[in-house]
């Protein structure tokens, strides 16, 4: 029996239970982690998980089941039991009932595989051990209180059909890997990692990790922990403020990727995720930033960790504008988001797992390159502030309201960088901020987020975010508690 | 049920065997199994729009083995894929970097029974469930309802080649939702149990109507420190913040949390302990070590007493581990499962008008010269592990009080408060004397909290401009 005749199964037990539509996904997902802390390794964990779960369409409702057993019996059982529950979904019905429950979609049929020049999960465990060691090790010599280092490997293998027709596999591979050094000061803690806090993740193999080159970065950040604890604080105010790539990475998926989120516009988010301050009345028409903010969603760009041959409902990954020279385009919906907002698209729905509901989910949603370098913009600034490297995250229900923490931030004096300065933060309003970007760097960077959380029960998403530094003007600065 | 609880001991037991016969006697070898049937009935827009259930049994085995340590787990759970588990994790441990900190595994050790599961939980149906959101959305009236009722049974064993060997139970029903007006201004109600009768959907769906009609017409303040009453929804966050960060014991052992064992850091008023075995929300009564967990009392009258422990951190610590272990805490910590915070004595609270959620909320309003009641905090992350400094918004309604009384309602703000500090001597005025046990997103975790009087809690900006 195939992981296909597994689906098969299960859609046809759904529909033979009442469904007027079904799909069923196989998914087969081995993980594998690692820790280290000062020179020896803290955690391995390795993980196995397969299963299928069935989406049913019974009376415009939608029920879901899953069930970690590949048997004819059980994959067929599941279908059953989804469309069940879609029964009872039934009974507490859509007020706007009389709609099309998805918007029409050609049958799909192919294959994908993320491309991967050295298989992950063969490297040996010694040799992946040895690095976060050695990496540790050299930060502890350095002068780190605390030297951590970690690996993350996904190696995801689907098998997606639907009552309409479509059969797609797929086989992801995803890692990454980070290194930190923690220095305790007196009453306060100072951080630097590299090259983020959590690592820098794609859908690519263990050559992405030794690009990083975590080993030769460990010296550094573990003088440059040290060296926070004795630097003046961030002053409080308003400055002109250039962000660093990795720090724009989730400037960019806070406040914009889960803005144009379709079902948190409709307010399928409301009382958890939250809303967006989007309304759909205005898409194609409101100011989102300056010209020079032209935000795509693309899951085919290559190697970036939201990548993908299809998403989780069959729908063929293609890039799409989500705000051009400023003005709000497009969103990321589903075919389901999409046929309540009357919207002809869709492609950005995705599950973390054959036991969860996908939804609609980030996928790589990024900033196109601007006209500048780094190096351009700093000579450029006459009094401001350069920070990089978030360090904490907070963002309002309506994805209005942000503020951010960063690892580290320098003076802007009369075009140069001068002195270091800890606990830097800045706080804003989406459109007003991304109103103020008067200088975008080419150097662009596919930055990976592996810990996007969404949805009840939660599921925690992979994405990309293409990304290079930024300046804005008047951003207040310096939040303290 | 004691046949379910067998079956997970046994499949814990026969994972046991396997990977003993390979790794050899002399290998430390633990198995843990969990077992969790989760049902969520989701609904938006006053329709359920997401309702989903999945049964998964999850296998986790650890080797150490010549001084190195794997661990591998797995949801396969046939006899092959169990056999192929355990060579790929005996294969795994021989070429596995050395681990010096191994501590070692836990002897035969009792733990506590499992308290009484609810075979309403165990056998509630997609229409049981369906039906309890039905009850919310009518409550509601003209409002839109959104949120979700969720049931969720886990069965857990465990079992070790140091001769442990326990299994428990437990079970959760719980709802959180929200009512918004035309308006935008919206409520929360949210509660779990162990039991399903004590969710009841029109009972929470009034009260979120009640909150959301009460919040309408919300104006802007002027940002600053101001004395507030949290709600118990807002108070659980704190708890939540304060078990991750400070009660963490990895963080306490590298100095990265507030605690000083012994010490008065909190007001004398505050009595924080973790008790998922007597409370009543769910809680299992022992870890992913076979450690049994008890009432754990964190802090009392406001002196430093404990912090969770996994078998690892504990060892570092040189004291014995409490219960904390998780399938990642030797990587990312461990916290308090089912923090509670001791309300004061009072009787059972009433149903009042307006925004407070009962009268034991309402009491404490009734203190304040001039403050702020807020019902919910949202997004809240860490600034500075060290005094638990958080940044987070209010949501789901903030009102000013003056003089005793709820006045207006007012628009949500950003925070960046020590949540550490907010909790010091001097600094809380008043603990409810009702405390409800609120659910969590992840595993059988929750926190049990009374509304909450402070002297200062300080918005640094507001949340829409």
């Amino acid at each position: 029996m195939t992981h296909f005749d597994a689906a098969d199964a299960a859609i046809e037990g759904a529909l033979a239970a009442g469904a007027t539509y079904a799909d069923a996904r196989v998914m087969h997902r081995r993980f594998e982690s690692m820790s280290a802390r000062n020179g020896d390794v803290e955690n391995l964990t390795q993980r196995e998980t397969a299963g299928i779960g069935v989406r049913a369409l019974v009376g415009g409702c939608w029920g879901f089941f899953g069930v970690p057993d590949l048997a004819d019996a059980a994959a067929r059982q599941a279908g059953v039991r989804a469309a069940e529950i879609a029964a009872a979904s039934a009974t507490v019905p859509n007020r706007r009932a009389g709609r099309e429950a998805l918007i029409p979609a050609q049958p799909e049929v192919g294959s994908w595989a993320s491309e991967c020049l050295i298989d992950p999960l063969s490297v040996p465990l010694s040799d992946k051990g040895d690095l976060l060691t050695s990496a540790t090790a050299e930060m502890r010599k350095q002068g780190a209180d605390i030297a951590t280092g970690s690996y993350d490997i996904w190696d995801t293998r689907k098998w997606f059909a639907s009552s309409e027709g479509s059969r797609i596999d797929q086989h992801v591979r995803e890692c990454g890997g980070a290194i930190s050094s923690t220095v305790i000061g007196d009453g306060e803690t100072q951080v630097r990692s590299y090259p983020s806090r959590r690592g820098q993740f794609g859908t690519r193999g263990w050559e992405l990790v030794e690009e990083t080159d975590l080993a030769a970065h460990a010296a550094r950040i573990a003088d440059e922990a040290r060296a926070l604890t004795r630097a003046p604080q961030c002053p409080a105010g308003e400055r002109t403020v250039i962000i660093g790539g990795e720090q724009m990475a989730l400037q960019i998926h806070e406040s914009v990727g889960h803005a144009i989120e379709l079902d948190r516009i409709l307010g399928w988010e409301a009382a958890y995720a939250g809303t967006s301050w989007l309304d759909l009345s205005q898409l194609g028409s409101l100011k989102y930033g300056s010209e020079l903010m032209n935000i795509v969603i693309d899951p085919t760009y290559p190697g970036a960790l939201g990548s993908f041959g299809w998403d989780d409902e069959g729908t063929r990954a293609a890039p799409r504008d989500a705000v051009r020279n400023g003005i709000w385009t497009g969103v990321l919906a589903g075919r389901e988001s999409a046929a309540v907002a009357g919207l002809d698209y869709a492609g950005s729905v995705r599950s973390d797992g054959w036991a969860r509901l996908p939804m609609v989910r980030m996928t790589n949603v990024g900033l196109e390159p601007g006209p500048h370098t780094l190096e351009e913009m700093i000579a450029a600034t006459e009094d401001g502030i350069y920070m990089d490297m978030n360090r904490s995250w907070s963002i309002d229900d309506r994805r209005l309201n942000f503020q951010f923490g960063c690892e580290v931030a320098y003076e802007i004096k009369h075009g140069k960088l001068g002195r270091m300065l800890k606990n830097p933060t800045y706080t804003g309003i989406g459109p007003r901020f991304w109103s103020s970007m008067d200088m975008l760097s080419s150097e662009t960077v596919a930055w990976g987020t592996p810990n996007c959380g969404k949805g009840q029960p939660g599921q925690t998403g992979h994405t990309g975010h293409p990304a290079a530094p930024a300046r804005f003007t008047n951003v207040r600065v310096g939040v303290r508690g | 049920m004691s046949v379910q609880t067998e079956t997970e001991l046994d499949l814990a037991a026969r994972v046991l065997e396997l990977a003993r016969a390979s790794a050899g006697p002399a290998a430390d070898v633990d198995v843990s199994v969990g077992r969790v049937a989760l049902a969520l009935t989701r609904f938006a827009d006053s329709y359920i729009h997401q309702n989903v259930a999945d049964t998964t049994t999850e296998v986790r085995l650890r080797i150490h083995s010549e001084g190195r340590t794997t661990s591998a787990s797995s949801t396969l759970v046939g006899t092959d894929a169990l056999r192929e588990m355990v060579e790929r994790t005996v294969a795994a441990a021989k070429v596995s970097p050395l681990d010096p900190g191994w501590p070692g595994l836990i002897g035969p050790t009792p733990v506590l029974p499992s308290h009484d599961i609810d075979e309403a939980v165990i056998e509630a149906s997609p229409a049981d469930r369906a039906s309890r959101v039905r009850d919310y959305v009518e409550a509601v009236g003209e409002l839109t309802a959104a949120g979700y009722f969720r049931t969720r049974y886990w069965t857990t064993a465990y079992a070790n080649s140091a001769g442990q060997a326990v299994s428990g139970s437990c079970t959760e029903a719980a709802l959180d939702a929200i009512a918004k007006t035309a308006s935008l201004s919206d409520g929360v109600a949210r509660q779990a149990s162990r039991r399903i009768a004590d969710i009841d959907g029109a009972v929470h769906g009034v009260r979120a109507a009640a909150k959301a009609r009460a919040w309408d017409g919300a104006v802007e303040i002027e940002p600053g420190t101001y004395e507030v009453v949290l709600e118990p929804t807002a108070v659980a966050d704190v708890l939540y913040c304060l078990g991750n960060f400070g009660f963490n014991g990895k963080l306490v052992n590298e100095h990265q949390s507030f605690l000083e064992f012994g010490s008065t850091q909190m007001d004398p008023s505050v009595t924080l302990v973790d008790d998922g075995v007597s409370a009543f929300a769910a809680g299992l009564p022992f870890d992913s070590e076979g450690t049994p967990r008890t009432r754990l009392l964190l802090v009392e009258n406001g002196v430093s007493r404990a912090a969770a422990y996994d078998r690892r951190a504990a060892a570092a610590a040189g004291i014995a581990g409490n219960g904390y272990a998780g399938l990642d805490s030797a990587a990312h910590g461990m916290s308090p499962h089912n923090i509670r915070l001791e309300p004061s004595a009072g009787p059972a609270p009433v149903e009042v008008e307006g925004p407070a959620s009962n009268s034991s909320v309402q009491a404490l309003v009734a203190q304040v010269e001039r403050g702020l009641l807020v019902t919910d905090h949202f997004y809240t992350r860490c600034l500075d592990p060290r005094r638990v400094v958080m940044t987070g918004l209010t949501r789901n309604g903030t009102w000013l009080i003056e003089n005793g009384e709820i006045v207006r309602p007012v628009k949500n703000m950003r925070f960046t408060q020590s949540y550490s500090e907010a909790f010091g001597p001097g600094n809380v005025l008043a603990i409810g004397d009702h405390a409800i046990a609120l659910p969590y997103n992840y595993g059988p975790n929750s926190a049990t909290a009374p509304g909450l009087r402070l002297a200062a809690w300080k918005f640094t900006g507001g949340a829409s401009g």
